[in-house]
């Protein structure tokens, strides 16, 4: 158990350290730099660009800048922006409790949902409610996010005017101000991703139902709701954990399109922008970090699982 | 209507909706009853309704399953008009089920304990706090060794034979009248099938239960039942006492299964029972078993046949019961065994000094941890393997057999010694690294043709790809040779445009055997080829095999578990306990005494399909999961263990004459 724990968080580290080795790397091949970019116009003056960039530091090796700035991370400093002002962490964190904020709020309200329509859909498989809820799945589903997005800023914002339609609260507010504000894009998120973890539950559900161990459950005289709780659901909800835990890393650093229609000040947007700043210190903060949740939160689903699975528990408790 | 008996079918017809909307039965007007005491066995090939019957008992139905007619019974209680409450009572409290496959049956994710309190919680009057102890006894009732401590344990940490043990527990918990049987032995062991059994047999008359026991084992039938019901093609077509139907069927059906069990007293390969079952729904218009019968005629085909009794006793559905007599009993192609060659044989295949490790070297776990290397999976095999030879591996599940086959189709990397076919250097450890020539004179033939086809591959391309890989056949050339390989295995060209799910198991299994054949193969390795099949389909596989092999030249190495078949195709046999030899030698020196203490326990756990036979019982039936680190791989279970020399000495090879060496330390007199 404690060997296997041990493997996967050198892995993580060693994936994390490869993330931002290819991002450092990409953000220097790509044509320009911070001074073309804040010199506009200007930089075809080569004294001044020469001025900027030793200003900036950009003069020395990339391998150098970078292990420099690797080396802060791992103490946590993730150094100043591009500028050379403003600190990273101030700026990437107020983005960073945005984002959690509105991935927590989308995973309470779809997780849940998503669990409990998976299993009634699949305990009613081919029946009405199977076939209602799977076919708003596929809608769910196939609607790119920015369409689902505007339909329903143009139905309750435009037309029913019960919610704000875009956020205007300021990156570095309090999470509560951005209430009611992030209650749209929350829901739109939510239809999402659960209908994605609903589809898997419902296949796992039909196929633990179908199993001989819930067949000999009902032939052993189990009621069918306590056969479904104790027998059936345990075993059917196991692969759960895993989407689940995809579904919160994809919350935390890839709803771009989602942050930029609702104007939220979240790590997906700050990214973008950064990129196109070519402010290369955030973009390789926000990519660590982006890194590390999925990292984390694919380790923390892994041992849960082998927490809730006996037969992979056992594998390394007992010989 | 008369008084029902305690387990009471009455023209039971049980059918589902086809696609097209026909209504399509798969039991037809099945009648049967059970005393209180009595234990029925119901015998057919997979397919022939047997389970579907002993559920319907049960009031269950698989799903799309629904009755169409007729009544059941259990004790006066008509089961197809109770409430889902009532039912629930029934089921696994009065009438419970012991299922197939326990490992499948047990929900993973819960104890042991737990599942078998539930059933004790549904079913009994105890107190909550009352149950713990409870379990306990009824785990020791069933002779599971430590039962306190499998309490707490999932099901996946037991053996087959003991998932199969706690299934009984759960369903006595109900302290139940009457038992369900689904072929509660089949894949296990064979001393752990004979174990179960015998404690099969006590439960049952202790306990003064009906039984009703399905299988397609007419060995297991003939050990646990009274009376026997046969089964084909969803009728009833034979039923009387198991020393009637087992002794002298009067049915050729019966007759055919019978004839095509390999038995240990038997010289000759089983008669194969040709052909195959009627899909259910298939048009019969006289008896549904007339196109495989050796005696039929034109009244058998124009209408069909009742079941009626005979002077005998038994109920009968056949016009020509009398007949019978004129069907083979034994067939007349020996196996053909290897001529005694004068001067020394070429060898085809030589292991030496083979062992095989699953374990893999672990840097960081050899850093952190002390453990040291299990002992090997398999070890010390030296077999020189003769030229045109069938050689069979027996032993029990963990025995290493298929491990042993694995290394010599590059599988599995031996740790130490090498495998080298005939005259030439040792082969090279990894398929992948062997040269062309050598994947072609190596094939191996797997136990499940289901999951060894591409299910997405017609058996054109099945065929095609050793004929493309090794011959560099195309076009007609390949259509030609394929059609010829076709109809080796007696399949004709119609087949080559099918997909294996349009073939039966047995039909699989050819296909499999014809691809094996296409590379002209000089070695191929079979690994439990007919354990996945009906009785009647192995008996045609294994005719198979001898053909080719006559024909052929061709040197196999046969793994079973089953030492009644390994016996009918063998020329030599290799006894394995946990991956180390005990025993090797000419078929008839080794199923003669003397015996390595192994070989004497496997033999004795053999069910013969004779009521009057019983086993010998002589080592209990635990499962050891590493062999021992020194001394003899049987130490542990051996009736004859004569000390501490058998735990500290590796047992000599004690020379019999004729190729025929026992390893064990008891002078070869005294076994």
């Amino acid at each position: 158990m404690l060997m296997m724990l041990i493997r996967r968080i050198m892995l993580g580290i060693v994936t994390v350290s490869l993330v931002s080795l290819i991002i450092f790397a990409g953000v220097e091949i790509l044509p320009g730099d911070a001074c073309t970019q804040y010199l506009g116009e200007y930089q075809a003056d080569d004294e001044l660009l020469a001025q900027c960039r030793k200003d900036l530091d950009l003069n020395r090796p990339a391998l150098e800048r970078f292990q420099e700035w690797a080396g802060g991370a791992v103490t946590g400093d993730l150094g100043t922006a591009v500028d050379g002002k403003t600190k990273i962490s101030t700026i990437v964190g107020d983005r960073l409790k945005n984002s959690l904020l509105l991935a927590f709020c989308a995973m309470i309200v779809g997780v849940p949902l998503a669990l409990l329509l998976g299993v009634i859909t699949g305990l009613w498989r081919d029946r009405k409610p199977d076939l209602i809820a799977s076919t708003l799945a596929i809608f769910a589903m196939t609607i790119p996010e920015f369409v689902s997005a505007t339909l329903l800023i143009l139905i309750f914002s435009i037309w029913l005017g019960w919610l704000p339609g875009i956020v205007l609260t300021s990156a570095s507010a309090p999470a509560s101000e951005f209430f009611p504000e992030i209650l749209l894009p929350v829901i739109v998120l939510s239809l999402v991703m659960c209908a994605h973890i609903m589809r898997m539950v419902r296949s796992s559900v039909i196929e633990v139902m179908e199993s001989d161990y819930v067949q000999m459950a009902t032939l052993k005289g189990v009621p069918y709701w306590r056969m479904v709780f104790s027998h059936a659901l345990p075993n059917a909800l196991l692969p759960a954990i895993n989407v689940v835990a995809l579904t919160i890393a994809w919350l935390l650093g890839g709803v771009v399109v989602i942050e930029v229609v609702f104007n939220y000040p979240g790590l997906g947007r700050l990214m973008i922008d950064s990129i196109s700043d070519r402010d290369l210190p955030v973009v390789q903060s926000i990519a660590l970090i982006v890194a590390s949740i999925y990292v984390c939160v694919n380790l923390a689903a892994d041992l849960l699982t082998m927490l809730a699975n006996p037969k992979l528990r056992t594998i390394y408790t007992r010989k | 209507m008369t008084t029902p008996s305690f387990i009471d079918v009455r023209n039971l017809s049980i059918g589902y909706t086809s696609r097209a909307g026909e209504t399509v039965k798969v039991l037809r007007d099945v009648s049967l009853t059970i005393n209180r005491g009595e234990s029925v066995g119901l015998v057919g090939e997979s397919g022939s309704g047997k389970s579907t019957l002993a559920l319907a008992a049960l009031g269950y139905f698989k799903r799309g399953l629904r009755v169409l007619d007729g009544q059941i019974h259990f004790d006066g209680i008509d089961m197809l008009d109770l409430g889902r409450d009532d039912i629930q009572k029934i089921r696994g409290g009065r009438l419970a089920l012991i299922p197939q496959n326990s490992g499948q049956s047990l929900t993973p994710t819960l104890r042991i304990g737990q599942q078998v309190a539930e059933a004790l919680r549904l079913h009994s009057e105890l107190e909550a706090d009352e149950f713990d102890h409870r379990v306990v006894e009824l785990l020791t009732q069933v002779r599971l060794p430590d039962p306190a401590a499998l309490i707490s344990r999932y099901p996946h940490e037991l053996s087959g034979g003991q998932q199969q043990r706690v299934a009984i527990a759960m369903a006595l918990a109900g302290q139940p009248d009457a038992l369900l049987l689904d072929e509660p032995t089949t894949g296990l062991d064979v001393t752990t099938q004979a174990h179960i059994l015998e404690l099969l047999r006590d439960l049952a008359s202790d306990r003064n239960m009906a039984m009703l026991y399905v299988s397609h084992d007419l060995g297991a039938i003939a050990r646990v039942c009274d009376r026997v019901v046969v089964m084909y093609a969803g009728e009833i077509v034979l039923q009387g006492s198991a020393r009637q139907v087992l002794k002298s069927p009067r049915h050729p059906y019966a007759h055919g299964l019978l004839a095509s069990i390999p038995r240990l007293s038997q010289q000759s390969l089983p008669v194969a029972l040709d052909g195959r079952p009627p899909m259910p729904g298939e048009m019969i218009n006289g008896c549904a078993f007339a196109d495989r019968c050796g005696i039929a005629d034109s009244t058998c085909t124009a209408s069909p046949p009742p079941l009626v009794p005979i002077d005998t006793g038994e109920h009968v559905r056949c016009f020509h019961p009398g007949k019978i007599s004129q069907l083979p009993r034994a067939s007349k192609t020996a196996a053909r065994k290897k001529p005694s060659a004068s001067g020394k044989p070429d060898a085809a295949l030589v292991m030496d000094d083979l062992s095989i490790t699953y374990a893999k070297p672990d840097f960081l776990a050899s850093l952190l941890t002390s453990r040291k290397d299990p002992p090997a999976t398999v070890e010390g095999i030296n077999i020189t393997i003769v030229k045109g030879e069938t050689l069979g591996l027996v032993g029990e599940s963990g025995s290493g057999k298929s491990t042993i086959l694995k290394s010599i189709a590059g599988l599995i990397s031996p740790k130490t010694g090498s495998i080298a076919l005939e005259g030439q250097s040792p082969l090279t450890a990894k398929v992948e690294d062997r040269p062309a020539v050598n994947l072609r004179q190596i094939q191996l033939i797997f136990q499940n043709p289901d999951d060894s086809l591409n299910p997405r591959h017609t058996v054109a391309q099945i065929l095609a790809q050793p004929l493309r890989l090794y011959f560099r056949l195309s076009g007609d050339d390949l259509r030609q040779r394929s059609i010829e390989l076709l109809e080796k295995v007696r399949l004709g060209s119609h087949y080559l445009e099918r997909l294996p799910s349009q073939l039966s198991g047995g039909e699989k299994q050819r296909i499999a055997v014809a691809r094996a054949f296409a590379a002209e193969p000089e070695i191929v390795l079979c690994d439990e080829v007919t354990s996945a099949l009906d009785v009647s389909v192995q008996a045609a596989v294994l005719n198979l095999l001898n053909e080719l092999k006559t024909q052929q030249q061709t040197t196999y190495i046969f793994v079973s578990h089953d030492l009644a078949v390994v016996k009918a195709i063998s020329d030599r046999i290799a006894v394995l306990y946990q991956g180390r030899l005990c025993e090797i030698g000419p078929v008839d020196a080794v199923y003669k005494p003397p015996f390595h203490p192994y070989t004497d326990v496997l033999l004795g756990a053999v069910l013969e399909p004779d009521p009057e036979k019983a086993p010998k019982l002589s080592a209990d039936d635990v499962v050891e999961l590493s062999p021992p680190a020194q001394g003899c791989p049987f130490q542990r279970r051996c009736p004859k263990k004569i000390g501490t020399i058998c735990e500290t000495d590796t047992p000599p090879a004690q020379q019999m004459g004729g190729g025929h060496v026992i390893n064990c330390h008891i002078p070869a007199d005294d076994l």
